[in-house]
């Protein structure tokens, strides 16, 4: 009886469709918060905060876009990192040529990531299955390619990386750990809100049964092409934002390798095994993935001394491998569905008849 | 004039070496419905098991074969663990399926290996074609018996599928798993039989990009290569893969001599899925695709 | 003169379709009305063309040659989610409801065309966002009672038995308040009682919401005692149209169903 249901008596819908609808999750919730926003800052490590907490935050945004596509609406997309560096590409180039505020040049790098993202959609309408994952490669290709040869997009730098300029917000300049990790936790908390709104409402059920039966949501009145083009492009933007983060808050100084394929292939998994169509399992794949690197090294080491780097490389290749497959297989709804299972436990604990 | 003819022979010629690859592709779709992206990871770990294998003296027939039996056990156990849980689930999750197979093969391969680049000489010069040379064409003499190993491969393939009672059950279940296996064909043998001879493939071609290229990581790229050219041609036709694989490998090359210049080079990754997104907007079911008929 | 007075209670006119796919006819020449506020049932054996003209009418498929109107808009070649928006909802012989959605989330999409809120105001489930979101919840509610499913709501569609599936995804079809509610075998697979159950919503739905009804149903028993008018195909051509009085002794329907041939 540690989480109750009974006793909370809602009189209207208003009150039944509020994102915690239960005085208990409030609470939990609130206390997140305070920890979020209180708790870290204070008490936390530089180590922490740049090696984890940030970039735990930004791939749950990332995660959280592909999430969009491939957990809602169906649409698998490998071309996701892509979008990211044309984030971070784009956030740069509005903060080092035109000296826009900080927060602007993260939007704009959205806004171009989603143009772009919905560019490479607009086959999704006619194409399907397969014939849309090459096509999503192909965004993944021919971003890396422009970014690497067209020398003005990283500011003429010969290996197309970028040094981000110094961030400032009203005045006051960010650049120790803490500042950058509670911007980049606004930014994050703000959109994830903004994706909930969208995913609970119309929109939402639109891309749901564009993923579950596409010839009957056409038929029921889903534009089928408007709505995967929605898709890709609010999937695009959250990439765009996570890549100007990994810029401007988490490496300050990228190349387009930071953006690779196989990071695309990482964020599919995070998105797996955190559990498809589920906003906190965004946040719950993205946690497990940036831990496990650091938890696969901690075992090993315990069990076997000091071993070499490419032996725990293929380590977390296999793991990584066999995780996404035991989630397929085990439990598709990921992490997200065992925090469910452990919420019904809860509900019922310390007396379970 | 000769040498744009040496650039498209060249080109046609590593066009064969992309067929190599995606037609192990198309006989998984074809049987058992699973896009295996896990393909390149298999070229790998076959490569890497044989050119192993020869470092420990062992004699290339008997490599040859020793490997061929790793890559059948791969299958069994690829058919047990994998695809069996996850029979009649939509083809997005196989395909995520097949994701995750190809990290774990790949880190498999190199746990058990090592992940150093291994040469590999199966005795055939990387040289010129000495009567081409003499009419003015650069041509390998590599090149062309891995044109002519492929070609045959393909050639047994296709009897294989249309002569034989398994070849014959292997297409019916393509067609359609439900009415094949109500007469009697069993879905996992069919699988386990698919995904060996898909194994097969993945040896044969590893030993021929592992000869070029040396045996390493990236060999499990290129089931990059190999994507561009299951659109051109439709992901179900083993025809459709060969002419595909030969158109891209041309252009490809083409691109590469005549337009990388002045974009400043780098074509080759990128012009493929360049092409193959064009090709896309005009037959959205490639070459020899058919259009899925949706029913309501 | 007459002739306008009449077009004043039609609602569809199917002018004279041809629908063929790859050689094989599947409607030849069919012209049909549908009045205002009736329930019209087409019969016929299997592939007569029945589904295919429910797929002409919303446009799955488009007629080459051939017409259809409703309301005066020429529906011919229109994409099926926007004649959706105009008002014709159905059902579907192989239940097609959203897996993974809930019972109240697949009966909201019912009124997908009907929510009209921005992108911005959906985000941020502020002002006409939440304002729709609430009012809509309120109209799927009184669906959801009328079948009476509250126990169900929150359940994923995927995990009901079939015959509470297609309760749902009648509810869905339902909610949209549909002009023209097209039904695709209803009734197919279910036990009497669950028949009786819906053939009683069927007509519910016509007295209480005005809904005209076209229905496609096997069932002879239930089509004679819901009908007002039934039209009747055979391999791709209507072979009659009357009242239930009158098919039932219309001597080629009888030929058609008891396969009696040369009398």
């Amino acid at each position: 009886m540690l989480y109750r249901e009974c006793g909370v008596f809602k009189s209207t819908y208003a009150e039944d469709m509020a994102i915690f609808p239960l005085p208990l999750d409030k609470w939990g919730m609130g206390i997140l918060l305070i920890v979020a926003f209180l708790v870290i800052p204070m008490t936390a490590d530089r180590y922490l905060l740049t090696s984890i907490m940030i970039p735990f935050l930004i791939y749950s945004l990332s995660t959280l876009g592909l999430n969009i596509l491939t957990g809602y609406s169906g649409q698998l997309s490998l071309g996701h990192a892509a979008f990211m560096a044309v984030g971070a590409y784009t956030a740069f180039n509005l903060s080092a040529r035109l000296d826009l505020p900080i927060l602007l040049c993260f939007l704009g790098g959205g806004l171009m990531s989603a143009a772009i993202g919905s560019l490479f959609g607009i086959p999704s309408v006619r194409i399907k299955g397969f014939y849309l994952i090459v096509a999503t490669l192909a965004a993944q290709f021919t971003i890396e390619w422009v970014i690497t040869h067209w020398a003005w997009v990283s500011g003429e730098n010969v290996l197309g990386a970028i040094d981000t300029p110094p961030m400032e917000i009203l005045g006051r300049s960010i650049d120790t750990p803490v500042e950058k990790y509670l911007l980049t936790l606004v930014v994050v908390i703000v959109l994830t809100i903004f994706a909930k709104n969208l995913v609970r409402g119309k929109i939402g059920r639109a891309w749901m049964s564009i993923r579950d039966k596409a010839v009957a949501s056409e038929i029921i009145g889903v534009s089928q092409f408007r709505y995967k083009l929605l898709a890709f492009s609010v999937s695009s933007f959250y990439a765009g934002v996570a890549g100007a983060l990994i810029a401007f808050c988490h490496l300050g100084c990228v190349q387009v390798t930071e953006f690779e394929l196989l990071l695309s292939f990482w964020i599919l998994g995070m998105v797996i095994i955190g559990g498809m169509g589920s906003i906190l399992g965004s946040f719950l794949g993205a946690g497990f993935m940036v831990l496990l690197p650091i938890y696969i090294n901690r075992v090993v080491r315990m069990m076997a001394g000091v071993v070499p780097s490419d032996i725990l490389t293929n380590l977390e290749l296999m793991i990584f491998g066999g995780l996404i497959i035991f989630f397929l297989i085990v439990e598709p709804y990921g992490l997200a569905r065992l925090w469910l299972i452990i919420k019904g436990k809860l509900r019922l604990w310390p007396i379970p008849y | 004039m000769l040498f744009f003819l040496e650039v498209i022979l060249s080109g046609l010629l590593a066009g064969v070496m992309y067929s190599l690859v995606a037609i192990g592709f198309v006989l998984i779709l074809k049987a058992s419905g699973v896009f295996n992206f896990a393909q390149g990871a298999m070229v790998l770990f076959a490569a890497l098991t044989f050119v192993c294998l020869l470092e420990k003296a062992i004699p290339f027939w008997a490599a040859f074969f020793i490997t061929l039996a790793v890559m059948i056990v791969l299958a069994v156990a690829i058919e047990r663990i994998v695809l069996r849980p996850l029979v009649a689930k939509p083809p997005i999750i196989l395909f995520m399926a097949t994701i995750g197979l190809a990290f774990f093969l790949e880190g498999l391969g190199q746990g058990i290996w090592g992940a150093d680049v291994h040469g590999l000489n199966i005795g055939i010069p990387d040289d010129p074609f000495e009567w081409l040379m003499n009419k003015g064409i650069l041509i390998s003499q590599f090149d062309l018996v891995a044109a002519f190993i492929a070609a045959i491969l393909v050639t047994v393939l296709v009897l294989f599928f249309h002569k034989t009672a398994t070849g014959t059950a292997l297409m019916a279940v393509s067609d359609d798993p439900e009415a094949a296996q109500s007469v009697g064909i069993s879905l996992r043998w069919i699988w386990v039989i698919t995904w060996s001879i898909s194994g097969f493939v993945a040896l044969v071609a590893g030993i021929m990009w592992g000869t070029r290229l040396g045996v390493q990581y990236s060999l499990s790229l290129i089931v990059l290569k190999a994507l561009p050219v299951l659109i051109l041609g439709g992901f179900e036709s083993i025809a459709g893969a060969i002419i595909a694989g030969l158109i891209i490998g041309a252009s490809e090359k083409l691109a590469d001599v005549y337009i990388g210049p002045y974009v400043g080079g780098g074509l080759e990754n990128f012009f493929p899925y360049f092409l193959a997104m064009v090709f896309l907007c005009f037959r959205p079911y490639g070459l020899f695709g058919r259009e899925a008929i949706e029913r309501v | 003169m007459s002739m306008n007075v009449d077009r004043d209670h039609i609602l569809v006119e199917v002018e004279d379709i041809h629908i063929t796919f790859g050689g094989l006819k599947a409607l030849n020449g069919i012209c049909m009305n549908i009045n205002k506020g009736e329930i019209l049932a087409t019969i016929g054996p299997n592939g007569a063309g029945k589904t295919t003209l429910i797929n002409a009418i919303n446009g799955v498929c488009h007629p080459n040659p051939g017409r259809i109107v409703f309301e005066g808009k020429d529906l011919t070649n229109m994409r099926p989610h926007h004649v959706a928006s105009l008002g014709i909802a159905r059902t579907f012989q192989n239940v097609a409801l959203f897996k993974g959605m809930s019972v109240l989330d697949n009966i909201t999409m019912g009124r997908h065309s009907k929510i009209k809120s921005g992108f911005f105001s959906q985000g941020l489930y502020w002002g006409l966002g939440q304002k729709m979101e609430i009012e809509h919840r309120e109209a799927v509610e009184i669906v959801i009672e009328w079948l009476e499913i509250q126990n169900i709501r929150e359940t994923p569609t995927g995990a009901l038995p079939y015959g509470l599936q297609k309760k749902v995804e009648l509810g869905r079809a339902l909610a949209a308040e549909p002009k023209l509610l097209l039904l695709d075998e209803p009734m197919a697979g279910m036990s009497l009682e669950e028949k009786e159950d819906i053939a009683r919503f069927i007509l519910d739905a016509r007295e209480e919401f005005g809904t005209t009804i076209c229905l496609i149903e096997h069932d002879m028993g239930v089509v004679m005692d819901v009908s007002n008018r039934i039209v009747v195909l055979e391999f791709g051509e209507k072979i009659a149209e009357g009242t239930p009085e009158e098919i039932r002794n219309n001597q080629r329907v009888i030929n058609a169903y008891l396969g009696t041939d040369g009398h």
